[in-house]
């Protein structure tokens, strides 16, 4: 029965792989740096959406950060048990329970307007959707993944170290910085890398909030406060609508690349967990 | 006249290429209370699992040589018979948590398929129950999971368990030493009384049990069968000097 | 000296104020969709809505019927699907630690876990609806199983690994053969940890969009055909949301709300169940 899955990992990669030789073949590796991106006219280039998917995953990560931190610290060492503790961790929990759809529907109706505004009173263009609105709905959502992986690591800091440091006289935030922080380190840096993962691979609440918009904008402040498009939200967009083999292959070569970049980095960070808690 | 019930004949075990027991020969009679002790890693819990056939279970164990159980060699039966027909009690007592208590007794019944009426079985479990000195404490609690009794309750349990099949032999791994000492005195009271109807061996750490419950007892030092004999006269005149450090606690 | 630890002191205590504003901030986007979707969407929810097909543009009324089978349709049979293989795979890596199969099986099922849902969607295009020559709630099913695999063969290989070696001792040393011992003991003492994760698995996929955009596709009308396409909750959602019809947005807040308390009472369940039927060891 585990062959079964081996067979279906290999079977994805395979498809992918297949479908997307077309427009290898015809485009090369000049792919990842073209930045158009016009089907009308066969003219196909990655650029675009990388950029997108990149803007939106690191703001949401820098965003969502502080939080992931703050709750890991919180729930890891400073109230480990209790009613309060449990009603923190979840509603925690509950937040990646949340449906992507319901998060990018509501972000759609409440977050856009009010992005609108925001963007009026900085003096850009007041579009409210766009690759900023993505970010901070992503940000949301990602929070969880980061945080629950940090509770447990921090919770596994071993007592002895703390008491070390205590027994020295030092402050509870001494403790938690020189003591807890470097020794969970790498684990919340892996805990950091799964959520990347999850906000590189999220599709239908950035589908919906980003704009749609296959251009390279023209200049930072355009990129992250005008539309964009991200990897998965113009495959989701666009795929059915592909009717040339060109057009689909190159969405599917989109596909490939998305899955690399999503499988390597959750890889990393499992190993990077594992290797934390088997010492 | 004694009957031999089972009987090691040059009785190697393996764990790889870790050489663990090493050429054992014992003879163990009807209705005895073997005792077997030695210091920590001397081989005799492996040599108690190569009895019934648990040992290989662990990857990368062998064994050679002959277990003769009633004269036939339990390396040329089945080895699932083999299990079924030799009791074993653990260290720590293991009884089925999703089963109740009733049905703990006679799981090798039920884990096994084998139809047994109503009727029969309630007489299992009471003689069972009161064969290991547990059926007064549980009998109106039959249907409750047994998770609610003490340490030693549910070591007698796992006795129980074992008598259920019926078995001629039954192994015993350090049953005692997850327990407090009343626990483990209604333990080996109890071993007294099983003795009427069973064989026991019994793997102890500790040397005063074997002398307070063992007809004779064995030895193993590194691996090695080093003496086997009479329990009095082994803890008062042991043949070999590695008995003599051992008992006289030079080492454990 | 005593100058430095007060400020050391005061510096430790506006740390922790920070720390719990950050930890407990978060919540306020949570709370605050919740409340707007439960509003938005309470007020859609009547038998009407819950028994009749979407309204063609223009006219009122309408209900999410469609979807809600498609929905439950679709996942009844990714389960149908996922739950026997996930459970198989998860008990043979429990119990096989060192083989290569193990290996490369654990990596795949990491691999797995991280693909992103709209990858698989692509994927099972091709596999399913381009042979079958039209969308599906087959390959839409196929789609939700991929995604529920890695969640149900982690919470069973965990749950398992988790019991004691002592019960398959116990077992075995009475004679139990192999098989015997895994279905019959060791299955039924994880039985809370392997049924939490399929609720978990279920309550994770009935609300993905992704994989069901170019399989499942989505259908106006109610449909029990597996090689038709069928709609599902979160693509009329999805649809619904981003027309530019008021009627349709409602609709999509009510089919919001429906799925929000899907979601919400499996979490639930899936909490009670650990801590009810948890096996005490």
């Amino acid at each position: 029965m585990s062959a079964l899955l081996v067979i279906i990992i290999i079977g994805v990669l395979i498809t992918l792989i297949i479908e997307s030789l077309p427009s290898i073949k015809a485009l090369g590796i000049g792919f990842l740096w073209g930045k158009v991106w016009d089907p009308v006219q066969n003219i196909y280039g990655a650029y675009p959406f990388l950029v997108g998917t990149l803007l939106t995953s690191f703001i949401a990560l820098i965003i969502s950060i502080p939080f992931s931190y703050a709750i890991s610290i919180y729930l890891g060492e400073y109230n480990p048990k209790g009613w309060l503790s449990d009603l923190l961790k979840n509603t925690i929990e509950l937040i990646a329970a949340v449906p992507s759809i319901i998060y990018g529907f509501w972000g759609l109706f409440v977050l856009v307007p009010l992005v609108r505004t925001l963007e009026m009173k900085i003096g850009v263009a007041p579009y409210g959707i766009g690759v900023f609105t993505s970010s901070l709905i992503l940000a949301v959502m990602i929070i969880p993944y980061a945080s629950s992986l940090g509770i447990t690591l921090i919770r596994m800091t071993p007592s002895p170290l703390k008491e070390a440091a205590y027994g020295l006289g030092a402050t509870r935030y001494e403790v938690i910085r020189k003591v807890i922080m470097p020794y969970t380190r790498s684990g919340l840096f892996a805990g950091i890398l799964l959520s990347l993962g999850r906000a590189l691979g999220e599709t239908m609440a950035v589908t919906m909030l980003i704009g749609n918009t296959s251009a390279v904008a023209d200049s930072i402040k355009n990129a992250i406060f005008g539309p964009g498009n991200t990897m998965a939200s113009v495959i989701a967009n666009e795929f059915t609508e592909a009717d040339h083999t060109e057009y689909l292959s190159a969405l599917i070569e989109l596909g490939l690349v998305l899955f690399f970049v999503t499988v390597v980095i959750n890889l990393i960070g499992k190993r990077i967990i594992t290797k934390f808690t088997n010492n | 006249m004694e009957s031999t019930i089972v009987r090691a004949e040059n009785y190697n075990s393996y764990f790889g290429d870790n050489h663990v027991v090493k050429d054992v020969n014992i003879s163990i009679n009807k209705n005895e209370v073997i005792a077997v002790m030695g210091p920590s890693g001397c081989g005799k819990t492996t040599f108690l699992r190569g009895i019934n056939r648990m040992h290989e279970l662990i990857p990368g164990a062998t064994s050679k040589g002959k277990i003769l159980l009633d004269g036939e060699n339990v390396y040329d039966m089945n080895a699932i018979y083999v299990r079924a027909k030799i009791g074993m009690v653990f260290q720590r007592p293991n009884p089925f948590p999703n089963l109740s208590i009733y049905e703990n007794v006679i799981a090798g019944y039920l884990l096994n398929g084998i139809k047994v009426s109503k009727a029969d079985k309630d007489v299992i479990v009471e003689r069972s129950l009161t064969s290991a000195a547990l059926w007064k404490e549980v009998k109106d609690s039959l249907h409750k999971k047994g998770t609610f009794l003490s340490g030693g309750q549910q070591q007698r349990l796992c006795i129980a368990r074992a008598i259920a099949m019926q078995p001629e032999l039954i192994l015993f791994d350090e049953p005692t030493s997850a327990l407090d000492p009343i626990s483990t005195s209604s333990v080996e009271q109890l071993f007294h009384e099983l003795k009427a109807n069973y064989t026991l061996i019994i793997v102890t750490h500790n040397m005063q049990q074997a002398a307070r419950v063992s007809d004779r007892t064995a030895f193993f030092y590194m691996g090695e069968l080093v003496e086997f004999d009479d329990t009095k006269q082994m803890f008062t005149a042991p043949a070999d000097q590695r008995t003599q450090n051992y008992i006289t606690g030079r080492f454990s | 000296m005593e100058a430095k630890i007060g400020f050391r002191n005061t510096k430790s205590v506006i740390f922790k104020s920070i720390v719990v504003f950050f930890a407990f901030v978060i919540t306020l986007p949570l709370i605050i969709i919740l409340i707007y979707i439960i509003k938005q969407g309470i007020t859609q929810v009547n038998w009407h809505f819950l028994t009749n097909v979407p309204a063609p543009v223009g006219e009122k009324g309408g209900g999410i019927l469609n979807a809600l089978w498609g929905s439950f349709l679709m996942v009844m049979v990714a389960a149908v699907v996922a739950i026997p293989v996930g459970m198989m795979a998860g008990i043979y890596l429990s119990e096989n630690s060192r083989t290569r199969l193990a290996y490369y099986s654990g990596l795949c099922v990491d691999i797995l876990q991280g693909v992103p849902s709209i990858v698989v969607g692509i994927v099972v295009y091709f596999w399913i609806v381009k042979p079958l020559g039209t969308f599906s709630a087959l390959s839409g099913s196929f789609a939700l199983a991929i995604m529920m695999l890695p969640i149900v063969i982690r919470s069973t290989e965990q749950t398992l690994r988790l019991l004691p070696d002592s019960l398959k001792e116990a077992a075995l040393s009475l004679g139990v053969p192999y098989h015997r011992v895994i279905l019959k003991v060791i299955v039924p003492c994880g039985f809370a940890g392997i049924l939490s994760g399929i609720t978990l698995s279920i309550a994770r996929v009935i609300g993905e969009t992704a994989p069901l955009l170019f399989t499942a596709f989505g259908n106006p009308y109610l449909s029990s055909s597996l090689t038709k396409p069928m709609e599902s909750l979160p693509h009329l959602i999805f649809t619904y949301a981003t027309s530019p019809y008021d009627d349709w947005h409602n609709l999509a807040w009510g089919a919001s709300f429906i799925l929000l308390m899907f979601v919400l009472i499996l979490n639930i369940v899936t909490k009670v169940i650990t801590r009810k039927w948890k096996v005490q060891l």
